[in-house]
């Protein structure tokens, strides 16, 4: 009920202060661009406000309790991106003074036709990033009120930032925005300490796990809801091989097949044939049943085994339950091993999880590459969104843009620093996430162990109103860039040119309406995705598309529009085609035997993607050089000549 | 302005810019490059332990953000002068 009132208020502010900042959003100019008049601390504070999403809120702590040391690339990559932004991109792009990435797009190389191509990347990229928010508005709310549907909390938040964007455009959600990063940096921050003092330091519990290096957090046995396959890959509950493990069934349930973990390699010798048995059942289950259907009450214990490799290695295994259905079970182990009990499924061992090239970039078997393609992938992906990219068209110049990126690090890494923490204590306190693959939960679940109740519903109110405030600002800033470019790009430029300001106006609200509809309807879409995979499908377009799009077009006079058009179609199509491929693979749509150097390559694409967008938009420039527009030296001028020349002219004046 | 004086005038100060962002972001480079060289490599200077941490979870974890406000702000100042700069010579 204290977690219901967090939310509530939260909800409630955003549309009063949405409200009153409309009274005073009147010109055409307020609406796209927030009159290009806002200074550099709110605009950082909305900048930042719109940049950290559930995916930044809850999936990168969930992240790091999940893989730890690796994990830290994502906050890390999601903060530095602004420097490459803030050293190639911010300046020029405001200095060139246009309302949108397809303004740009067209008035660089005077090319309408790349205006389309660039909306359609908007609006791509939008949809894409539009998604994950939805799915943390459903399942938090969720989480919060455990008899509700996935789709109520999307329809929530839907419709409340659907209404205040429609209102008042981009300076109606500029103070809402700013107001929300505020309250994300407290709900995240203040409540990580309070849980600290409770339950010791952040370097103390990590300091405690580098004592064990092959320890593995152990959980008591309660109940763990498990998704069935649609919710693949996290359907999966690996057993530990550190000890034996007891699983009751409390519900029917339906495996889909159990294997031995790690995946076997040619060559390994070991015998499963005794690891696993029905306690007082009749039930025939073995380490390689596949589609077997498990009665309520069934008692199954598994134990590890050895495993010997080619080269005479020998190491332990385990097996994993892929589960067809959901299903509730109970973890627990033989009273002789810690009291009864289990060590938590789906664990890494303290050692892999606290060193370097653990489980989230070793899984291929290249953990080198994995990591440097994830590091370009974040830090060339941030300086690629275009609902981020459009907010630097508010400042009123380009130094003010510069600062304001500058300062936009600065409350980033603030924020950001604390997601570590969170992921450790999760960790070290609530292990059972583990078992139900929900780690992305940790931030709201956390604070009510604490052992005082009302404390404790207290802090996860607070880390919850953090989480609502995290979709809202992105979605806020999403559905303006999107309603910005149907209403500005495509109604406003490429249907009816001759349309008034006012008419454009007009199209906007319309266009926030519609895209909030289909925003939510994608959002119910999505239920089985992770947040996290979402928000990387983004990233990698962006990263393969805009990036390179901006960094040529700002700093080099040979780029054509037909070059740049290649590039971004090329790197940006293959891109997402790849990471699409692989995720239908996780969800075995499609079955595929691919190496796993491929894999690698195809999960993570940024370290080719980016590359070859570029290397396009370089060969094909060079092969169309004709084209390059006659007033290019005017054009650079405008792009980096400092205000006080008067060479920057607005590419949109009002 | 002439296309010929708009050429030299864009060249010369995108030279200026473009030599103060490489060099900030070679710094940057070097150290995104080789932080996971020197996990692989030197795997034992990564896991000395500085108050609970490991060294390199200490730098990745909770040094990087203030290294790129160094770096941000370094830039800001620098790019700053140079804009400066380029007013006081245009307007002589």
């Amino acid at each position: 009920m204290i977690e219901l009132g967090f939310v509530l208020f939260i909800i409630a502010s955003t549309i009063l202060l949405g409200v009153w900042a409309t009274k005073k959003s009147q010109s055409v100019a307020d609406f796209f661009v927030a009159g290009r008049s806002v200074n550099v601390f709110w605009n950082a504070s909305a900048i930042s406000g719109e940049y950290l999403s559930a995916a930044s809120f809850m999936g990168v702590a969930g992240l790091i309790m999940k893989n730890g040391y690796d994990a830290l690339w994502y906050p890390v990559g999601y903060a530095a991106g602004y420097l490459f932004l803030l050293l190639f991109i911010a300046g020029p792009l405001r200095r060139f003074g246009a309302y949108t990435i397809p303004d740009f797009a067209e008035g660089r190389f005077h090319s309408p036709t790349f205006r389309k191509i660039a909306v359609s990347f908007v609006l791509f990229i939008g949809f894409f990033y539009t998604m994950p928010q939805m799915k943390g508005a459903g399942t938090v709310m969720m989480g919060i009120f455990p008899s509700w549907q996935y789709w109520y909390g999307i329809v929530i938040v839907g419709s409340v930032i659907t209404f205040n964007v429609a209102l008042g455009g981009m300076k109606g959600i500029t103070i809402v925005q700013a107001m929300q990063y505020w309250v994300k940096v407290f709900a995240i921050s203040v409540p990580c300490f309070v849980v600290m003092s409770f339950l010791g330091s952040y370097n103390e519990n990590l300091g405690n796990a580098l004592e064990k290096p092959k320890g593995i957090p152990t959980i008591p046995g309660s109940v763990v809801s498990m998704k069935g396959k649609v919710g693949a890959p996290n359907n999966a509950l690996a057993l530990s091989s550190a000890g034996e493990t007891l699983v009751k069934f409390e519900s029917d349930s339906v495996l889909t097949a159990i294997s031995v973990i790690p995946k076997p390699k040619p060559g390994d010798v070991f015998d499963a044939a005794g690891s696993i048995n029905a306690i007082g059942s009749t039930l025939e289950i073995s380490a390689t049943s596949k589609d077997l259907a498990i009665p309520k009450d069934t008692l199954v214990e598994v134990k590890p085994f050895e495993v010997t490799s080619k080269e005479g290695k020998k190491s332990k295994a385990s097996l994993k339950f892929e589960f067809e259905t959901p299903a509730k079970i109970r973890i627990t182990a033989p009273r002789s091993q810690n009291d009864g009990d289990a060590y938590a499924p789906n664990s890494p061992t303290n050692e892999k999880w606290v060193n370097p090239f653990g489980p989230l970039t070793s899984k291929n078997g290249y953990p080198i590459l994995y990591t440097y393609s994830l590091i370009i992938a974040l830090v060339c992906g941030t300086a690629g969104l275009p609902h981020i990219l459009v907010r630097f068209y508010t400042n009123p110049d380009g130094k003010s843009a510069k600062r304001t990126t500058l300062w936009v690090m600065v409350m980033l890494g603030a924020f950001y620093v604390f997601t570590p923490m969170w992921g450790s204590l999760g960790r070290t306190f609530m292990p059972i996430l583990y078992a139900s693959n929900s780690t992305d939960s940790a931030i709201i679940k956390l604070p009510t162990i604490l052992g005082n109740e009302t404390l404790g519903h207290f802090l996860s109110g607070i880390t919850s109103a953090g989480a609502f405030a995290a979709f809202m600002s992105t979605f806020s800033g999403l559905l303006v860039s999107m309603s910005g470019a149907f209403a500005h790009d495509i109604y406003g430029k490429i249907i009816k040119p001759e349309s008034s300001a006012q008419d454009r106006k007009n199209a906007f609200k319309y266009a926030a309406v519609g895209v909030g509809v289909i925003s939510m309807l994608l959002g119910l879409m999505v239920e089985s995705f992770d947040i996290a995979l979402m928000v990387g499908w983004a990233f990698a377009i962006g990263a393969a598309s805009y990036f390179p799009l901006l960094l040529l077009g700002s700093w080099w006079r040979g780029l054509t529009a037909t070059g740049a058009a290649t590039g971004m179609l090329g790197g940006g199509l293959l891109s997402l085609g790849s990471i699409i491929t692989t995720m239908l693979i996780d969800k075995k749509y499609i079955s595929l035997e691919i190496s796993p150097l491929t894999r690698s390559l195809m999960e993570q694409p940024a370290i080719w993607g980016v590359p070859l967008s570029i290397t396009l938009m370089v060969v094909v420039s060079k092969l169309t050089a004709k084209q390059i527009p006659p007033d290019v030296d005017t054009m650079m001028l405008r792009l980096h000549a400092p205000e006080e020349l008067g060479h920057s002219k607005d590419y949109i004046e009002h | 302005m002439d296309q010929h004086k708009a050429s030299e005038l864009s060249r010369r100060m995108m030279k200026k810019q473009l030599r103060l962002s490489l060099s900030v972001a070679s710094v940057f480079v070097v150290i995104l490059v080789g932080l996971p060289l020197i996990n692989l490599y030197f795997p034992e200077l990564a896991r000395t332990r500085v108050g609970g941490f490991t060294l390199t979870w200490l730098i990745l974890g909770v040094l990087f953000f203030p290294l790129t406000w160094i770096l941000s702000s370094w830039f800001v100042r620098g790019t700053e002068r140079i804009d400066a700069d380029i007013v006081k010579e245009e307007s002589n």
